[in-house]
């Protein structure tokens, strides 16, 4: 296996091969073991500066990036749109740029804009790492759950069942996840409301399945993600233009633990977070024994451990930097 | 490409090596071997089965160490080395350590060992030994404890050591690249 990854920026999983991402996953699982440790840290990248770009809200990611940062002895800047000059009109590459002139070497950008990172990686010459852009990709996430369903089933994903329930459409999520699985020879089905499934998605070599009962029969490992409230062009969620109601969704796509019990087989259920309970998921099903959904938390700082040593350790990145 | 050490004095110089950590840690009782990554574990394992032929009632503690995230040369180098595992069941809080690998040249392997060894504890004392020291071109202040031989070679050549099947097999090379 070749040992270095083939891109100088990680902006979506549609640019790796499969070989990165097996890279990936051997050198996460070395940081997996660095983070059982009592020191939890290690300085290889002490020497590098990283800016968190956070354009758009984020909990969860936010923080594993920062943790993966720290761990790796880098030191971070992190700014939020919210309380910076963007608000004065400032425009992107300006902002971008005058973080740069500050000698950051790597960029975790997040933004609620499809392209955004691309075209950063465009007009300026540090690494770009894609926090999520939009509804396009969001290739670190793609990567723990792949990561986290190979260590669930104990076993590579070629042949596996794969289902992805839930808002495929305004999911970034959904598509680095197909892509990502295709790419590890998985078999992926999606379920979801028609509304929310994008047309000709079979071109991109998945099945689609209405029933949720019958989706979750056939998949050894059952994605389920978020219904995003707030890009269905409804106010609170209640009133949406893609489905009816929440209270129709949840009874006919949420998942509740009677129905993974009576299931044939044991299966993995996996959500990105953050979830809106009682909606997709009940809580006695996302707190179920099926449940590895704080397995990919913890997961997510060991893949984005590995994704910015890899890059840091390209050598696309010292051309740049000496 | 030379022969320096053939399987009959590699021998040899194995149970040497083991004489002299007995003769330094009697009954091993606060010491741990620990092999370092990719390559010091294959002498680790030669070692510690000499070791527990001619200690048959003691038990020794054996880890291995992998040092990848603690060198200095990410950026340096054209890829990244892959880490290979760290399996240490035991704390190496006040422990007498003996760090093994297979040659020492510039140093810096050892250096990142010693970063390495400090984020799992601290060590009563650690101790280096090597099969091979190429004495020349060491860039840090670090020289072994125990050493297999000394070799005097320049920097175009390498040191090749080479663990077979079976011991028949096990030798050390000197080739000229």
């Amino acid at each position: 296996m070749k040992s270095s990854l083939s891109t100088k920026h990680l902006l979506g999983i549609r640019y790796i091969s499969k070989n990165d991402i097996n890279l990936i996953f051997q050198t996460a699982k070395s940081f997996k073991n660095i983070l059982q440790r009592p020191v939890k840290q290690v300085p290889s990248l002490k020497s590098l500066t990283i800016a968190n770009l956070f354009f758009e809200n984020s909990t969860r990611t936010r923080i594993s990036f920062e943790l993966a940062e720290k761990r790796l002895g880098a030191s971070t800047v992190n700014f939020s749109a919210s309380s910076s000059s963007t608000k004065k009109g400032e425009t992107l590459l300006d902002t971008v740029n005058n973080i740069l002139s500050m000698k950051v070497d790597m960029i975790v950008i997040r933004h609620s804009s499809p392209g955004v990172p691309q075209f950063l990686s465009e007009n300026i010459s540090a690494n770009i790492i894609n926090a999520g852009d939009g509804t396009h990709e969001h290739p670190t996430q793609a990567l723990l759950d792949a990561f986290s369903m190979q260590e669930a089933l104990n076993s590579k994903l070629e042949g596996k069942n794969i289902a992805i329930i839930g808002d495929i459409t305004h999911s970034r999520v959904a598509m680095s996840n197909i892509m990502c699985l295709k790419k590890l020879g998985a078999n992926i089905k999606l379920c979801g409301p028609p509304t929310l499934l994008p047309k000709n998605i079979e071109k991109m070599g998945v099945e689609v399945n209405f029933n949720v009962e019958e989706t979750l029969e056939w998949c050894d490992v059952a994605n389920v993600l978020r219904i995003q409230l707030e890009r269905q062009g409804g106010q609170k969620g209640e009133k949406t233009s893609y489905f009816p109601s929440l209270k129709e969704y949840a009874e006919t796509f949420g998942i509740n633990k009677k129905m993974l019990d009576k299931l044939g087989n044991k299966i993995v259920l996996m959500h990105p977070g953050p979830i809106n309970r009682g909606v997709e998921l009940t809580s006695d099903a996302a707190d179920s024994e099926h449940s590895i959904i704080l397995n990919q938390v913890e997961n997510g700082v060991a893949i984005r451990m590995a994704v910015l040593y890899l890059l840091a350790g390209n050598e696309a990145f010292s051309e740049t930097k000496i | 490409m030379k022969e320096i050490l053939d399987q009959k004095h590699l021998t040899i110089t194995l149970k040497r090596l083991c004489k002299q950590l007995i003769e330094n840690h009697n009954d091993f009782n606060n010491t741990v071997i620990l092999g370092l990554q990719p390559r010091g574990i294959y002498f680790a394992d030669n070692i510690v089965s000499y070791l527990t032929q001619m200690l048959p009632n003691i038990n020794i503690q054996y880890g291995t160490l992998d040092a990848t995230f603690y060198r200095d040369d990410l950026m340096q180098r054209k890829t990244p080395i892959i880490a290979k595992e760290t399996n240490l069941n035991f704390s190496l809080e006040n422990k007498n350590i003996v760090l093994i690998d297979d040659v020492l040249y510039t140093g810096r392997t050892i250096r990142a060992a010693l970063d390495a060894i400090t984020d799992y504890g601290r060590p009563a004392k650690v101790e280096l030994m090597v099969l091979i020291n190429r004495r020349f071109k060491r860039q840090l202040p670090i020289s072994p404890d125990y050493v297999g031989k000394q070799v005097d070679s320049i920097t175009s050549q390498k040191v090749k050591v080479i663990w077979g099947e079976n011991d028949l097999e096990n030798k050390v090379l000197l080739i000229d690249k």
